[in-house]
């Protein structure tokens, strides 16, 4: 925006020659704009900075006495992580499984699904809400870390209240093998 | 008739009050920001939902990534007595000005062995990518590792020094494979930790 002179038009009259007045006005608009930009950066910075933490609870592990917790099988749902970005889940035990085991992404068209569905059906089967679905997680050696989040993510996302990382038995490498999501060396 | 003459007014606005505010603002930012600090060992640390941000205060932090380990702990003091417990252990002295000088460095990757070699360097040349090159996971025989060591001694020292629980979180790489992260949780496992953090960054909420 320019600064109008409005001091109107010089009428030269007499020939004393005067220094034009000038305004001391300065042009604070682009001063301000900066000034706000600057502003917008530091307080989206300062907020978003500040990692996030998912807290994780690890089952408890006592090398003397191992204890072998026995769990339901029709509510137990075993995700297998693999290579690749891909996971296969199934229902009950690898050895007779309720549902057979199916290969599937993340993500919200993936095992966010059948995370749902499986959920609402043990709430079904047992009919107390405190008796819900249980996920056991196992990470495969061919899995990474984004993986692990992504699933303990979907876990948060589904509302599952009982999960647990475990670790995975060679006769489920052996069906991840199988079904192409794991490679043996 | 006389018409009503409308006054013309200049179309420029004071900004000087509005500029006043906005430097006062954007002052006040710049001093409660908290600079990055610069890390040895970067990484992409995948994301999620939750929303809970990380305690500032008794809190270690494990950097894994490219198959390393590295660790730091917060507070000056902690860092201190960790390393003190840890040099009568592995019986290396290190002088005070060395002590003093390990205390600034929020996270390093090195064996203990290595440590006063990277004390040494200053700030750029200690996070040159590769100098590092992580902290041994693994036990030596009946030995427990040295980052068991690390983990544990910070433990005591913020126990001792803020008489709190340090708690412990994990910042892994994105494409880290699997086996190394359960390297490490075996190891806090193994100390009856079984309650950490993991650390991720914010997902934009997909619908």
């Amino acid at each position: 925006m320019a600064e109008l002179d409005t001091s109107g038009g010089g009428k030269k009259k007499g020939g004393k020659v005067r220094s034009k007045k000038q305004s001391t006005r300065v042009d604070l608009t682009a001063m301000v704009d900066l000034a706000f930009l600057l502003i917008t950066f530091f307080m989206l910075t300062t907020t978003l900075a500040k990692p996030q933490a998912m807290d994780l609870a690890m089952p408890d592990k006592d090398e003397k006495n191992q204890q072998e917790l026995t769990i339901a099988d029709n509510r137990t749902m075993n995700i297998l992580l693999g290579e690749g970005n891909r996971l296969e889940w199934y229902m009950g035990q690898a050895s007779n499984p309720l549902a057979p085991p199916t290969v599937d992404g993340f993500g919200k068209n993936g095992i966010r699904k059948a995370l749902i569905e499986k959920s609402k059906e043990v709430l079904g089967i047992t009919g107390d809400p405190k008796k819900g679905l249980i996920v056991l997680i196992k990470p495969s050696d061919k899995s990474n870390y984004k993986n692990l989040v992504d699933i303990l993510d979907e876990m948060k996302i589904s509302n599952i209240q009982t999960y647990a990382i475990v670790d995975i038995i060679p006769g489920e490498i052996d069906l991840m093998t199988r079904d192409g999501i794991y490679k043996k060396k | 008739m006389p018409r009503i003459k409308v006054a013309r007014k200049s179309t420029a606005i004071d900004m000087t009050a509005m500029c006043d505010v906005a430097f006062l603002l954007l002052t006040f930012f710049i001093l409660t920001a908290t600079a990055r600090q610069p890390e040895p060992l970067p990484v992409d640390t995948p994301a999620s939902i939750v929303k809970i941000k990380l305690p500032e205060l008794d809190i270690a932090m494990l950097t894994i990534g490219h198959g390393k380990v590295f660790f730091g702990v917060k507070g000056q003091k902690v860092r201190e007595l960790t390393l003190e417990k840890m040099s009568k252990i592995y019986g290396i002295s290190f002088t005070p000005e060395e002590k003093i000088r390990f205390s600034l460095i929020e996270s390093f990757g090195v064996p203990i062995g290595n440590l006063k070699q990277v004390i040494s360097l200053d700030g750029d040349a200690r996070n040159k990518p590769g100098l590092q090159t992580g902290i041994p996971a693994d036990s030596v025989g009946t030995r427990a590792s040295e980052l068991n060591d690390w983990i544990l001694q910070a433990r005591y020292a913020t126990k001792e020094l803020n008489n709190k629980d340090m708690r412990i979180s994990i910042k892994g790489d994105s494409k880290e494979e699997y086996p190394t992260v359960k390297k490490v949780i075996d190891i806090l496992q193994k100390q009856n930790i079984n309650k950490f953090s993991l650390i991720t960054s914010l997902r934009a909420a997909e619908k």
